[in-house]
């Protein structure tokens, strides 16, 4: 019998759908895995104990007729960043251990209704703070393909969770990259949607006026599938888009069926191509520029003069919204309370509290934050990083006005190891270069699998970027490379990860 | 310029209770951050407008009525301290106020 645990999720889907298959098997497939390998992953926080009831449910509502939606009784694992009504979300966080919150996030919310079936949340760097998982406080994520290598992060746990085939879907959230990085160097595919593309409600905020939650996969038409589920306007997130998105999936299969590069203006950008990047990074990153090419593609190149500053206002825009953002973790309405030794005032049990509960990097940027808002340093810092903002905005519209979509390395290395950056904060935050820019700017990104490099066997991700509103482009275009690439190599990128151990 | 003092206060100002040994330690990466980063001024010139938000929206407004809630057992369900209806804490003045 096939292995359902290898399968995408549409093809999942259709088996489903033709009853060959249950949602009940597929979700006992997919736990079976995870019993057998996450000792060694470490992707999930928590297993949910509600997946075969709930896929039970489902495989009910096939049987008497329902209509449902594609993606019915596929199982998905969700990013411990998003509020769960049955499922602590703690946001990789100590000051959140064990809290359920009382309200469903409202992408959780949504794939609850298309009767998708949650197996559980999944690891990340505390509050999203972090490229590499190691910044949880409940331990690291393990890269499935060499598992003394970081997946990435933050959202490195839904990114190993589907490399390591544990699950086929994952939900992930970007604030400078936490979801397009993790899917470079494990070797899946991840979308950053359009600021206000996918609601916020109920994703526990990192910096608002860059998160944005998105689909983790492993082939870009699962991406588009899962991308038109959570899309849509929420009248609970004001920052929402009221936008009428077109069928991701559509464009996706569109995209796959053979010569839709022709004549798309793809342009790369000078400063992201950059020679500080790994060697085999570059060399496939410049093999899939020509391959485009030969299919027709018209490569551009494009210039982002403004881009050299994005990765320092990034670190000032992003301390400054979360030392703001986390002032509400303060020991009364919710999770961790550390009485100081002899009592004291509610500020010193907040301060004991924080102390206590927020792990060093939280500290650092919280600290870092404050010091850029503090009066007599807010123009210069704070403000600044906000000039940069509209710079970069403008570089990115005058690379629009000679390309459809954007390119680069999605990562500028591959995985690196684990401890090798972590006591060193500025290199941790350097490898933010190639996706901070579309955070910055809003506009959509995604990470897929451009081949192994040549030196160390381990994965490179393209980035494809793409304007505001135009995530469409991305389905299409992504699709087209990817078929391109699995026909060159005659196989899947992900078919190529190392047999785990199973225990 | 980031001293020992300087993260001490800001570490106040965050009501994050840091011990001498994380201040010494986070004053030394601020200041190497700190240094790394300042570049933003170099471009940030008086004709450049700030950006808040990557697509501004205005007047985001919804009809004045009441929507679902959290009731209040819900809303204290997550509370480390609560008498039912209310959160508790300890006194929020201490003796020498």
């Amino acid at each position: 019998m096939t292995d359902l645990t290898r399968l995408s999720a549409s093809e999942l889907s259709e088996k489903l759908q033709s009853r060959e298959i249950s949602s009940v098997e597929v979700t006992r497939a997919h736990l079976d895995r995870i019993a057998a390998v996450d000792g060694d992953i470490h992707a999930f926080l928590h297993i949910s104990k509600d997946a075969i009831d709930t896929a039970e449910g489902i495989d009910v509502l096939r049987r008497i007729g329902e209509d449902l939606g594609p993606l019915a009784g596929v199982p998905i694992a969700i990013k411990d960043v998003l509020c769960t009504l049955d499922m602590p979300s703690t946001a990789g966080s100590k000051i959140l251990q064990g809290w359920i919150p009382p309200y469903d996030a409202t992408v959780v919310r949504k794939l609850r209704e298309a009767n998708l079936v949650p197996l559980g949340k999944t690891n990340m760097d505390e509050f999203a703070m972090g490229s590499s998982t190691e910044h949880s406080a409940y331990g690291p994520t393990h890269n499935p393909w060499d598992l003394d290598r970081i997946p990435g992060g933050s959202g490195g746990g839904s990114a190993a969770a589907v490399a390591a085939f544990e699950a086929p879907l994952a939900l992930g959230s970007d604030t400078g990259g936490s979801i397009r990085q993790p899917a470079a160097v494990t070797g899946s595919v991840g979308v950053k949607p359009t600021y206000g593309g996918v609601s916020r409600y109920g994703a526990i905020a990192l910096a608002s006026s860059l998160d944005q939650v998105g689909p983790v996969t492993r082939t870009v038409l699962d991406a588009a599938l899962l991308h038109d589920v959570i899309g849509g306007h929420d009248p609970r997130d004001s920052t929402s888009l009221r936008d009428e998105w077109p069928s991701f999936a559509d464009a996706a299969r569109a995209g796959a069926r053979g010569r839709s590069l022709e004549g798309v203006r793809v342009g790369v950008v000078k400063e992201l191509d950059a020679p500080g990047f790994q060697a085999g990074v570059s060399q496939r990153f410049h093999e899939t520029l020509e391959l485009l090419a030969a299919n027709g593609a018209e490569i551009v190149e494009v210039s982002a003069p403004n881009f050299e500053y994005a990765v320092a206002a990034y670190y000032l825009i992003l301390p400054a919204e979360a030392s703001s953002n986390l002032a509400k973790f303060d020991s009364v309405r919710f999770g961790l309370r550390v009485n100081p030794v002899g009592g004291g005032t509610v500020e010193d049990v907040m301060a004991a509290t924080r102390e206590a509960g927020f792990g060093p990097e939280v500290k650092r940027r919280i600290i870092l934050g404050t010091y850029a808002l503090s009066a007599g340093y807010y123009d210069a810092y704070y403000g600044s990083a906000q000039k940069v903002r509209t710079l970069i905005q403008r570089d990115f519209a005058s690379a629009f006005d000679k390309a459809d979509v954007l390119v680069s390395p999605a990562a500028p290395t591959t995985a690196f190891k684990l401890g090798e950056k972590l006591e060193d904060p500025l290199a941790m935050y350097l490898n933010d270069v190639t996706t901070i820019p579309a955070n910055l700017a809003g506009i959509p990104g995604m990470g897929l699998p451009m081949g192994l490099a040549p030196e160390d066997g381990l994965p490179t991700g393209l980035q494809i970027m793409a304007p505001a509103r135009q995530d469409v482009r991305l389905y299409s275009v992504g699709a087209a490379i990817e078929a391109l690439l699995e026909d060159k190599w005659g196989r899947t990128l992900i078919s190529q990860v190392p047999e785990l151990v199973t225990r | 310029m980031i001293t020992n003092d300087v993260v001490a206060h800001l570490a106040n100002l965050s009501r994050i209770a840091l011990t001498p040994e994380e201040i010494e330690k986070l004053t030394g990466e601020l200041g190497v951050i700190l240094d790394a980063i300042n570049k933003v001024q170099e471009v940030a010139t008086a004709d450049v407008p700030a950006t808040s938000h990557p697509i501004p929206l205005v007047n985001v407004f919804r009809p004045d009525v009441i929507g679902d809630t959290l009731s209040a057992e819900e809303a204290l369900s997550g509370a480390p301290e609560h008498d039912g209806s209310r959160f508790k804490v300890s006194a929020i003045l201490g003796e020498e106020q």
